[in-house]
C-alpha cells in the first residue's frame, strides 16, 4: 500500500522547469529517500505535498486523500520540516512547541506531555527554555524536527534535515528517523548526501530535471550496476581524443560494462567490471595499445555510481551544473506566499 | 438503537471548530505580545515621537494669536487630538511588519502548514495586537496630554475617542495586512510606510485647522481619513459631544460628527472588501 503518490506532476517558475512529470509512490510506513541535486526539483515536489505550492498540473494523493481537494484533512496527517529551520528567535523553544501544538489543536494535558516526550526524545532539555535565537544550527534542526513531530504525523516530511549539521546533532537525527520508521510512520527524506540516503532508506528515488530517472532499494539499485565500479586514468590530464580512443579499447574486453567518459573529471573513465581478474588483465590491453595506467580506482558501486549510471555525472558535477543555472531569486518569489 | 441527529452533529462540530479557531488566534496573538514583551523598543518609540511632536509644535506655536485656533483654544489642546490620531495611523500602518518578516524567514510557511481552522487567524490576530498596542499608545498620549493640561475627555467623549481609533485602526491595518502579501519584501513595505506617514499627517488637520491652509490643501485635508478621525476626537475633547455638529467646514461642504464616523466606516468596509480576495488567494 502507497502513503504518497504522485502522477505526472508539473510545475513551472517562470521558464524553469522545476517538475517535469513527476511520478513517485511511497509504501506506507517506509523511510524514502529522495536524492537529487540542489535544484532538481525535490523541494518543490515537497511543498506541493505538504500544500504549500499548487502544481500545473498532476495529481498529489497523502494516505488516500487527494491533496489538492482535502488539504486540511491532509494537513492534519503530516509534520513538515523545511529545507530553511523557520523559528521565531524570540520565542524560547519551549514556547515555539507550545504554539506549535496550539495550531495543531492538541489540548492542554496531551500538549504538555507530547512536548516533554519530545524535549527527553531529542535530548533538548538543556537549552530548550533559552530563546531561540541564541541555538546552533543543530540545536535550531532538532527543535525543527521537533515541532514537525509534536501532533504524531502518519508522514513526516524532512528536506535536507541534516545540510551543514555537527556530527552530534546528525546522529541523532539518524536515531529518531530509524526509530520512526520502526513505528510505521512514513518519511519522506530528501537529501543530496548520498551516505545519508544509503544508510537510512528503506527505498529511494532518484530525481534529476524534474523527474525520476531511477528508483527502488538502495541495495538493489547498486546491484543493478552488475559489478564494481572502476575509474582509470591513462594520464594526469587526458584530452577527449585519447579518452575516445580508450573507451573504445576498453568497451571491448569481456567482463567489462558500461564505459563512461567523465569530462568533468579530467576525461577519466569509468566502468564496470564483474570480477578482479578483469582488472588484472586491463593494463596488458592497454599497453598493447601504448597506454599506461596513471591511477586506478576500484570500489563496490555506491548510489553515486547509480546517479552517475542514470544521469552520464557525478551527483557533485549535477549540483555545481545546475547551480549556474538557477534563478533562486525568481524561486523565492515564486515561493513566498 | 444508537440515532444521531445530523443538526447537533453539525452544531458540534461548528462549536469546535470555534474552539479550535479561538485556540490557535489566542496562540498567534499570545506570540506577537511576547515578541512586544522581550523587545518593547517600538511599543515606546510609538508613544515617544509623538510626545516629542507634542512638546515641540506645542512650544513652537504657544506665541500664536488667540484667534488662530477655533474655539480659542491652545495649541497643545488643537495638537493633542491629532497626535492620538498619528499614533493610531502609525502604528496600524506598521501592521503588516511582523507578517513580512513571517513571509520572509518561511515563518509563514510553518503556518500554512498547519490544520489551521481558519486562516483568518493569521489575520485577526495581527489585526488583535495592533489594536491593542495602537489603543495603549494613544491612551499614553492622552494622560500625558492631561498631565500637561490639555484636558481630559468626558465618559461619551472617551467612548467617542475609541470608537473613532477603533475604525480608523482597523482600516488601516486591513490596508498594511494586504500590502505586506502584495509587496515583495520589507524594504518596498518600510518604504510605503516612510512615504505615507508624514506627508498624510501635513496634509491633515492634525497640526492646523483647514481655514489656516490653502485652498489646495484645504481639499487635500478634507478627504484625508485621518482629518475624520481627528476632528471627532477634538470633539470629544470639548465639553459637549453632539454628533450632529459641524466637525469639518470643508470646501466642498460642512461635515458632521455622525458622517465622520460614516466615512471611516465605509473605508473600512469597502478596504475590507478591496483586500479579502487577495487574503483569500495568498492564504487559501
Amino acid at each position: 500500500m502507497f502513503f504518497i503518490q504522485l502522477r505526472d506532476l508539473f510545475k513551472s517558475y517562470g521558464p524553469v522547469m522545476a517538475l517535469n512529470g513527476l511520478n513517485l509512490k511511497v509504501p506506507k510506513g517506509s523511510l524514502y529517500g529522495f536524492l537529487g541535486p540542489n535544484g532538481a526539483g525535490k523541494s518543490t515536489a515537497l511543498r506541493i505535498i505538504c500544500t504549500l505550492l499548487a502544481p500545473d498540473s498532476g495529481h498529489v494523493e497523502v494516505g488516500g486523500l487527494n491533496v489538492l481537494l482535502e488539504e486540511k484533512e491532509t494537513r492534519r496527517r503530516l509534520g513538515y520540516v523545511a529545507q530553511d529551520v523557520a523559528i521565531d528567535k524570540i520565542l524560547t523553544g519551549r514556547e515555539l512547541l507550545q504554539l506549535q501544538g496550539d495550531l495543531y489543536h492538541l489540548d492542554k494535558k496531551h500538549k504538555k506531555k507530547r512536548i516533554e516526550e519530545m524535549i527527553q526524545r531529542l535530548d533538548m532539555h538543556e537549552w530548550i527554555d533559552r530563546r531561540c535565537g541564541s541555538f546552533s544550527g543543530g540545536m535550531k534542526r532538532r527543535l525543527d524536527i521537533a515541532t514537525g513531530l509534536l501532533h504524531e504525523p502518519e508522514l513526516l516530511i524532512l528536506d535536507e534535515p541534516t545540510v551543514g549539521l555537527d556530527i552530534e546533532s546528525r546522529s541523532v537525527i539518524w536515531g529518531l528517523l530509524k526509530e520512526l520508521r520502526n513505528n510505521e510512520t512514513t518519511i519522506l527524506l530528501s537529501s543530496h548526501y548520498l551516505e545519508e540516503v544509503d544508510e537510512l532508506a528503506d527505498e529511494m528515488a532518484i530525481i534529476d530535471k524534474g523527474k525520476v530517472i531511477a528508483s527502488g532499494k538502495p541495495d538493489d539499485l547498486k546491484k543493478e550496476l552488475g559489478g564494481d565500479r572502476v575509474t582509470l586514468r591513462v594520464r594526469e590530464f587526458s584530452d577527449e581524443v585519447e579518452a575516445e580512443s580508450v573507451r573504445k579499447l576498453i568497451k571491448n574486453i569481456n567482463g567489462v560494462s558500461n564505459v563512461m567518459v567523465n569530462q568533468k573529471q579530467g576525461y577519466s573513465l569509468n566502468f564496470l567490471v564483474q570480477s578482479n581478474d578483469v582488472i588484472s588483465n586491463l593494463s596488458g590491453h592497454l599497453s598493447k595499445e601504448n597506454f599506461e595506467v596513471f591511477s586506478l580506482s576500484h570500489s563496490r558501486p555506491s548510489l553515486d555510481d547509480v546517479y552517475l549510471q542514470a544521469t552520464g555525472k557525478t551527483l557533485m558535477d549535477a549540483e555545481l551544473e545546475l547551480a549556474g543555472k538557477r534563478d533562486l531569486k525568481l524561486e523565492n518569489k515564486k515561493s513566498m506566499r | 438503537m444508537i440515532t444521531t441527529n445530523p443538526s447537533l452533529h453539525k452544531e458540534k462540530q461548528h462549536r469546535n471548530d470555534l474552539n479550535e479557531m479561538f485556540q490557535e488566534t489566542s496562540a498567534l496573538t499570545w506570540r506577537l505580545f511576547i515578541q512586544l514583551i522581550r523587545r518593547p523598543s517600538t511599543l515606546f518609540a510609538g508613544i515617544l515621537q509623538p510626545l516629542i511632536w507634542l512638546f515641540l509644535f506645542a512650544a513652537l506655536f504657544s506665541n500664536a494669536p488667540i484667534d488662530f485656533l477655533p474655539g480659542g483654544s491652545s495649541y497643545g489642546e488643537f495638537l493633542g487630538a491629532g497626535l492620538i490620531v498619528f499614533t493610531a495611523f502609525s502604528g496600524a500602518l506598521n501592521a503588516g511588519l511582523p507578517l513580512m518578516f513571517d513571509r520572509e524567514f518561511g515563518f509563514l510557511n510553518r503556518l500554512l502548514v498547519a490544520p489551521l481552522s481558519s486562516r483568518s487567524s493569521i489575520v485577526i490576530s495581527s489585526v488583535i495586537y495592533i489594536t491593542s498596542i495602537s489603543l495603549l499608545q494613544s491612551f499614553a498620549i492622552m494622560t500625558t496630554s492631561a498631565l500637561l493640561g490639555y484636558g481630559w475627555p468626558s465618559l461619551g467623549g472617551f467612548f467617542l475617542i475609541a470608537i473613532t481609533l477603533l475604525l480608523l485602526v482597523f482600516a488601516i491595518t486591513g490596508l498594511s495586512l494586504g500590502l505586506a502579501f502584495v509587496l515583495p519584501g520589507h524594504i518596498e513595505l518600510i518604504a510605503i510606510i516612510f512615504i505615507a506617514n508624514l506627508p498624510v499627517l501635513f496634509s491633515s488637520t492634525a497640526l492646523a485647522p483647514i481655514s489656516f491652509m490653502p485652498e489646495w490643501l484645504g481639499w487635500i485635508a478634507s478627504i484625508n481619513p485621518l482629518t475624520f478621525a481627528i476632528e471627532p476626537i477634538r470633539m470629544a475633547y470639548s465639553n459637549s459631544v453632539d454628533l450632529n455638529a459641524v466637525l469639518i467646514n470643508a470646501p466642498y461642504g460642512e461635515v458632521n460628527g455622525f458622517s465622520c464616523l460614516a466615512v471611516l466606516l465605509i473605508l473600512t468596509v469597502a478596504l475590507f472588501f478591496l483586500i479579502r480576495p487577495l487574503l483569500n488567494r495568498k492564504l487559501a
